[in-house]
Formats: C-alpha cells, structure tokens, sequence
C-alpha cells in the first residue's frame, strides 16, 4: 500500500481491520528488507504491549536467499502485521505466527508471497488463540508468476475460539500462472477438544493449566525452529496465561 | 473410602445408572463386570466428573468428602485416579510436562511442596521401569503414535507417578496382548496393592483378574449391581456368560 488515504473496510486487505485505530498511526511506513543472493536473514516481531501496533514489511529475497520471520502478535489493542514477499528463483521463506487476543482486541496478518522466479519455496504457519470479543484474522495471498515452475508454497492456518463471542476470519488465496506448482493449504477454526481438557483435568490439572496446556501445544508449530524459538514460547505461554 | 449410595445418572438425558450403591473400603481390590451397556465405563466417567454425565440422584462420599461436589482435579488431587479405557492423544505436549504440571498440581491442592525437576524424572524413571516402559516414550507427545497396549501402560506409569488412593481402571485390559496384560497386571499390584489404598477395576473378561485378584466381583446389570461374589463369581460368569448369571 503506497496511498496515503487511510484505507476504508471496503478496502480487501483491511476488511476486518479496526481503521479506527489505524488511524492513528497511519500512514504506516514501509521496511524494506533486501536479502542478497545466497545469503539469509530472520526477523521477529513481538508485539506484545498494549496500544496499537501497524507494521508492512517488503522482503525481497534474491536468488537462493532465505528468510525466517517470526510473528507474536498479542497484546496490542489493534495489531496488524502486512508483509509483502518476493521470491527469486530457488529462494526460501518461512514465516511462523501466532495471534493471540481477547477482549474487544483485533489482531491480523495479511501476507502476499510473490513467487517470481522457478524453485522458490514459502511456508506459512499460523496459530491464532480468539477469547472474548476479539478478533483474528489472517488474509495470505500467494502469486506465482508464469514461468514460476518447480514452486513449493504451503499455508498452515488454524485458529482457536475459546468463546462462541470471539471471530476467526481465514482467507488463504492462491493465484497460480505457472504449471509445474505444489500449493498446499490447509484452514480450520476450532474449539478445544473437550475430551482432551477432561484428560488433563482427571489428572490434577486445573481447567487453566489444562487449556493452557493444550494451547501451548497448538502454536508450538508456529516458532519450532525458529532462532529464538524458546523466548518466544515463553512470551507467547505468559501471554496465554493472562487470556485464560 | 469411597460409598457410592443409589446413584442415578443420565449421558445425553438416557438414564443409565439406575441406583447403583457400592462401599469400597481401604486395601480392597473389586471388579465391575457387566454385559455390553450395562453402565460401566459411566460410572468411571461419573466418578471422575466428565462433563455431560449428569448425576440425577444419589449420594458419592470419598475419602470422607461429598465427591459429586468436586471438579475433576480436585477429584484427583483427593487421591482418586481414572484410567481411561481410550486414553486421549494431545499432540504437542509431552508425557514428562504434563505428568510433572498433574503431580504439582496435586500436591499444590494438598498444600505440599512442588516436585522439582530431578525429583520428577527420578520418580518417573522408577514407575516406568515398573511398567517396562522406555523413559524416551515419556518425552513424546501424550498417547501420540502409541498401539492400544502402549497407551494403557501409559496410563499405569501415571498412575504409578500420581500414586492415588483410590484407582478407577476402566477397560485397562482391554487391547493388551498376553505379556503387556501381565504387566500391566503386576504394575497394578505393586502400585496399588496397598493397605491404605483401593481398586475398581471395570472389566468385560476374567483374564485381568487373574493378575490382579479381586476381593469383591460385582455384576452390573441394567445400571444396577445385581449381583456380588467373590473372586469365582468371575469364573463363572467366564463360563456361564452374563445371560445366565444375569437372569
């Protein structure tokens, strides 16, 4: 987004946004992270302290690049991550997020991975943990340009509604000109499973720590491997404590 | 310890325990046998609080408190412990993280000192080898990718971790093969097989018993116990069937 009008609901990209709260923070300024060929770089955003948080990223990865971007996006009232990708051929690119939010909090990540040259692989992960009136959404877009063979793209996306009041949105997209793709996709929104809870909770848990529990194993996925893996968990776990 | 006194209880409003009464004392073994139906594996589920068996008449006393009152883990951490005759699987979460969180938990309740990590493992490593279990299997997910035989001396090694007053083995026999069934078998006599605790095992066969040996075998019929023996009354239900002990 280069428009300088603060976008409307109308706009695709923002349609569960709280533009209320964006605008007091737009325009939001674009980072623009260039990863050289054959090289590699990581990123985490952590935005957990209250307030509204609108980040856009733009990452260009060159020929053979990797990139590994890590997202905890829980605790701000209104918390937007937007991030903008460019494969080039053979590039590699791995985001792993976890929303997390209650209250009347709206949480979102937007993502459009541009596949634009052949053999470049994407791997989105991503775990959103609803309780309140909160809101979660995730909108991936995934464009892989003519030419653009041998792709590998992949979306994880799954979302937990611990109250019926609370609302997952999942839009994954894929726009495909090549014909030598794997894309894979995989969306669900759920509760808890009762049954596991019950488990937990014959053997002494608490109903917290037992949702907890189950939680923590829930957006593991979304930091396993990640370089700073363990700190995130544990913001991610203290986090969760405070929602349940 | 525990007075189950004309229990009535019903799973999605079908009355399925009929006025089942039942006195387990400290230091006894008693089976549950019954055809298909009959209530069973309700009434674990009953005494451990799982959410959608409503208790609809009746009186549960453990360990001198009103049972019926108590959330599951609070059911546990008086001492009452419930195999599960399908235990869950909960991928991403470890056997060694969960056993340790359940046990301090427990203890929390009871107002006694955490376990700490080495005193955990300690522990854990000893009930394992009760069960002829590997340690590894314990830092794996919960149930994950465990067989039927697997899963239920699993279960035992918790038990043994929880070490309870009181345990409720639904169906722990059923999917064993003859060694594990032997195992499983010993594992509950040296965990259990104490004077200041007690056994209700729920079973459809006779087998388990020949590991474990019951001091009271009831039949529950109809939601009912309709009738209560000794150790032979299960050997002749092996050769009679239920049919003709029932009627």
């Amino acid at each position: 987004m280069t428009t300088l009008a603060l976008p409307t609901r109308r706009d695709e990209g923002f349609r569960y946004s709280d533009v209320d709260a964006l605008a007091g923070v737009w325009p939001v300024t674009r980072e623009d992270i260039t990863v050289a060929a054959g090289t590699s770089g990581s990123l985490e955003v952590v935005a957990i302290d209250g307030g509204t948080v609108a980040r856009h990223l733009l990452i260009t990865l060159d020929a053979g690049a990797t990139f590994d971007l890590r997202v905890l996006n829980a605790g701000p009232s209104f918390g937007r991550i937007e991030v903008d990708v460019i494969l080039g051929e053979g590039a590699d690119f791995t985001l792993g997020a976890a929303q997390l939010a209650t209250g009347a909090e709206t949480v979102e990540i937007v993502t459009e991975v541009m596949h634009a040259a052949p053999d470049a692989t994407s791997k989105q992960i991503i775990r959103t943990v609803l309780a309140g009136h909160s809101t979660g959404t995730y909108l991936g877009r995934i464009a892989v340009a003519r030419g653009a063979d041998g792709t590998d793209a992949e979306q994880s996306v799954r979302a937990m509604l611990l109250d019926r009041t609370a609302t997952a949105n999942a839009r994954p997209e894929l726009e495909i000109y090549a014909d030598d793709v794997k894309a894979a996709h995989g969306c669900a929104v759920g509760e808890l499973d009762a049954q596991g809870l019950f488990y937990l909770m014959s053997r002494g848990l608490t109903p917290p720590q037992a949702k907890r529990l189950m939680l923590q194993a829930f957006i593991a996925e979304a930091f396993a491997g990640a370089p700073g893996e363990e700190a995130l968990s544990e913001a991610a776990v203290s986090r969760l404590e405070a929602i349940l | 310890m525990l007075t189950i006194n004309d229990l009535h209880a019903t799973v999605a409003d079908k009355p399925i325990l009929k006025g089942l009464s039942l006195q387990i004392n400290a230091g006894e073994v008693h089976a549950i046998m019954g055809p298909n139906g009959a209530g069973k594996s309700t009434t674990g589920y009953v005494l451990g609080g799982r959410p959608g068996y409503e208790v609809t008449g009746g009186s549960v006393t453990f360990q001198g408190q009103d049972l019926l009152e108590l959330e599951p883990h609070e059911r546990a951490a008086l001492g009452l412990f419930l195999g599960f005759q399908y235990p869950v699987e909960i991928p991403g979460v470890s056997f060694v993280q969960f056993l340790r969180e359940a046990a301090n938990a427990q203890r929390k309740g009871r107002g006694e000192e955490p376990l700490s990590g080495g005193e955990f493992l300690k522990l854990a490593r000893e009930k394992a080898g009760l069960l002829r279990m590997d340690m590894d299997m314990l830092k794996r997910p919960v149930n994950v990718g465990f067989s039927g035989g697997e899963k239920k001396r699993a279960e035992m090694v918790q038990m043994g971790i929880l070490d309870p007053k009181l345990a409720i083995l639904d169906e722990t026999d059923s999917g064993l093969d003859i060694d594990a069934l032997r195992i499983c078998g010993e594992g509950i006599n040296a965990i259990m097989r104490k004077p200041d605790k007690a056994v209700l095992l729920i079973t459809h066969y006779q087998r388990l018993l020949d590991y474990v040996k019951p001091d009271f075998v009831h039949v529950l019929a109809g939601g009912r116990i309709i009738r209560t023996g000794g150790p032979e009354l299960a050997l002749q239900l092996e050769n009679e069937g239920y049919e003709a002990v029932v009627a």
